[in-house]
């Protein structure tokens, strides 16, 4: 209640807050409400961590019960086993990823912020029409073009390899949708123009002013096109068949598929968790680390 | 040549000339626009337009032991097959239902979650927001699979918790409830990520709005819902667009719970599922393109239509 009377005498430097302020009865309402959410979001994390302690056979009868520890502390025995386990290919599967979702979020970010800041700075002929194309093109499922996309590699020997997942993975339609977006307005014209006075050339304006004005457009489109390309599923299913090869999505659902559908020896229910739990840490402290820079960049679409 | 002689006389006077007709400068700096976009277009082109093009083409030809083998010209015999197949058409019928449940579930949590946050500034928002989040950083096959064993009678915590109230856990995983089980896991993974758009949108308004429409006599509810609400409505189109698209073509969840809820899951369950099952696991490519292709339109008329529908509150021309 003090904040929101010194709040109150001061509208301007907080302002946004002094619309923010509520009753005492309502903002508990609010709290349990949030307290709730939370509790939904996080409950299966925790699941997932208290699982990765276990043995194999720890995960269906435990002193501890599905949501809390056993007595027996498993977790260093799993890490273990990931790096022997069929030849440690888990963390093949690991740098698999790494390396899908680094060549192509890059890759595809330096695509599309040259792109959005030719739609969004240069006057040419038929850029209307390639925006329009663009948008339409946000519209498409990308799935729908797994199935071809397959095919068409398989007719070029390339199935079965790296580039399979990485060049397809370097397509992002949104995202140069949204560095255009953003690029509009954060980049002003008379810079621009005031820097072709002075006799830079259109590359170095493009490296010394126009990039660092998009860098939060960059941040962004690069956060969304790792994410998507870390998470992508159906395509590397698709096109991948060498284990060797796989992104850790994929290997843990066959060792899933393999631990439900087979015999004692190939369930691997304490590897499945921990792995699941290993695989998903470097996302979250990526994203936990870059808060400031992702927080108000999601937002970018919607600014018109 | 003329024209360039002018240009260059014309020279010193640079400011005022760009308003002039398209000038030498003009022209080179339009091909720097194109330069910019080369890259990006080589990819668009052999990654989007290649593979829609050749996947119409597939469409309209038919290849397989009845044509010897041989790629034969079938017009449109394939989409006469897909509009009259049962398990395109259920399929179809299918991830419609999971749009109409769906989508409003996961908008209307992250609205809620949405406009809490931005009422309270307190260091338990913060955590929430974070917290809230986070399911969006886990890929989806790790959140389905996550599910997967939180439903599981073997696994999961269901029958302790029913237990403690002296019930059955129910069967998550079989026919009746996979619906439900499915659209709680989306709507996990993802209502993280909208809250976060319509969070940041809602913060972009101007407080003083507040102030006057409180000074009018509204309260926090009117302002929440003929404020914020009507003021995010951009927001909001683009976040049901990508909901409604990523919908339609459902596939990793439940193709990854298949293995633990095999007899509710069949592998016509989505388009997106049937189509991969045609192409990999009956080499009917020509066919499974077809089910794409007619995703892909049906998907794009949706959305087209749901653009065109709000386009006064998007702000889209």
């Amino acid at each position: 209640m003090t904040t929101a009377t010194t709040q109150q005498t001061s509208p301007h430097a907080a302002g946004r807050r002094a619309g923010r302020r509520a009753g005492g009865p309502r903002r508990i309402g609010s709290h349990l409400f949030l307290l709730l959410a939370v509790l939904y979001f996080i409950v299966p994390l925790w699941w997932l961590v208290v699982g990765s302690t276990k043995t194999n056979s720890g995960l269906f009868v435990g002193s501890g019960g599905a949501l809390w520890f056993n007595d027996e502390f498993a977790l260093w025995d799993n890490v273990q086993q990931l790096f022997t386990y069929q030849g440690g290919i888990y963390w093949t599967w690991m740098r698999n990823s790494f390396v899908y979702a680094i060549v192509g979020g890059v890759g595809s970010t330096v695509l599309a912020v040259l792109a959005g800041y030719a739609l969004a700075k240069y006057r040419f002929r038929g850029r209307n029409l390639y925006f329009s194309m663009l948008l339409g093109s946000v519209m498409v499922p990308l799935t729908a073009l797994t199935i071809p996309t397959f095919v068409l590699l398989s007719q070029l020997g390339m199935i079965n390899t790296m580039w399979a997942v990485i060049l397809p993975s370097l397509l992002s339609p949104i995202g140069v949708y949204l560095v255009r977006v953003y690029a509009v307005d954060a980049i002003p014209d008379e810079m621009l123009d005031a820097g072709r006075v002075d006799g830079a050339g259109e590359l170095r304006l493009f490296f010394r002013v126009a990039l660092p004005l998009l860098r939060p457009a960059f941040v962004t489109v690069l956060l969304l096109t790792t994410v998507a390309t870390w998470n992508n599923f159906f395509l590397p299913l698709a096109v991948l068949r060498d284990p060797q090869l796989l992104p850790v999505t994929v290997g843990i659902n066959q060792w899933q598929a393999l631990s439900n559908a087979g015999a004692g020896g190939e369930q691997v229910w304490n590897l499945i968790t921990t792995g699941a739990l290993v695989s998903i840490l470097p996302l979250i402290v990526a994203f936990l680390g870059l808060q400031k820079y992702w927080q108000g960049g999601l937002s970018l679409g919607s600014i018109k | 040549m003329t024209s360039t002689t002018t240009e260059r006389a014309a020279a010193p006077a640079r400011p005022g000339r760009r308003r002039g007709g398209p000038s030498l400068l003009d022209t080179k700096r339009q091909w720097w626009g194109w330069l910019f976009l080369a890259p990006f277009t080589v990819v668009f082109v052999l990654f989007l337009l290649v593979p829609l093009a050749y996947a119409f083409w597939l469409s309209l030809h038919t290849k397989g032991i009845a044509t010897g083998g041989e790629s034969v010209f079938t017009g449109v015999a394939n989409y006469v097959r897909v509009f009259t197949d049962a398990d395109f058409l259920s399929g179809m019928a299918r991830v419609g239902k999971f749009v109409l449940v769906m989508v409003p579930v996961q908008i209307g949590l992250a609205v809620a979650i949405a406009l809490v946050l931005d009422t309270l500034a307190t260091r338990l928002s913060k955590a929430s927001r974070l917290l809230v989040f986070v399911p969006y950083a886990i890929p989806a096959v790790i959140g389905a699979l996550m599910w997967g064993f939180l439903y599981s009678p073997r696994f999961g915590p269901a029958n302790d918790i029913f237990g403690f109230f002296g019930l059955d856990a129910p069967d998550f995983l079989s026919r009746d409830l996979i619906f439900g089980s499915l659209v709680n896991i989306v709507t996990w993974q993802w209502v993280g990520y909208y809250m976060i758009i319509v969070y940041a949108a809602l913060r972009a308004i101007d407080p003083s709005v507040y102030e006057a429409a409180r000074l009018d006599g509204a309260g926090d509810r009117q302002i929440a819902f003929r404020i914020k609400i009507p003021m995010i409505a951009s927001s909001m189109v683009m976040i049901v667009v990508f909901a409604l698209i990523g919908t339609l073509q459902f596939f990793t969840e439940p193709t990854v719970l298949r293995s633990v809820a095999q007899g509710a899951i069949p592998t016509t369950y989505t388009p997106n599922m049937y189509a991969y099952s045609m192409a990999f696991s009956y080499s009917q490519f020509n066919y499974a393109s077809t089910i794409a292709f007619a995703l892909g339109i049906l998907v794009f008329i949706g959305s087209y239509i749901f653009l065109y529908a709000t386009r006064k509150q998007s702000g889209l021309k």
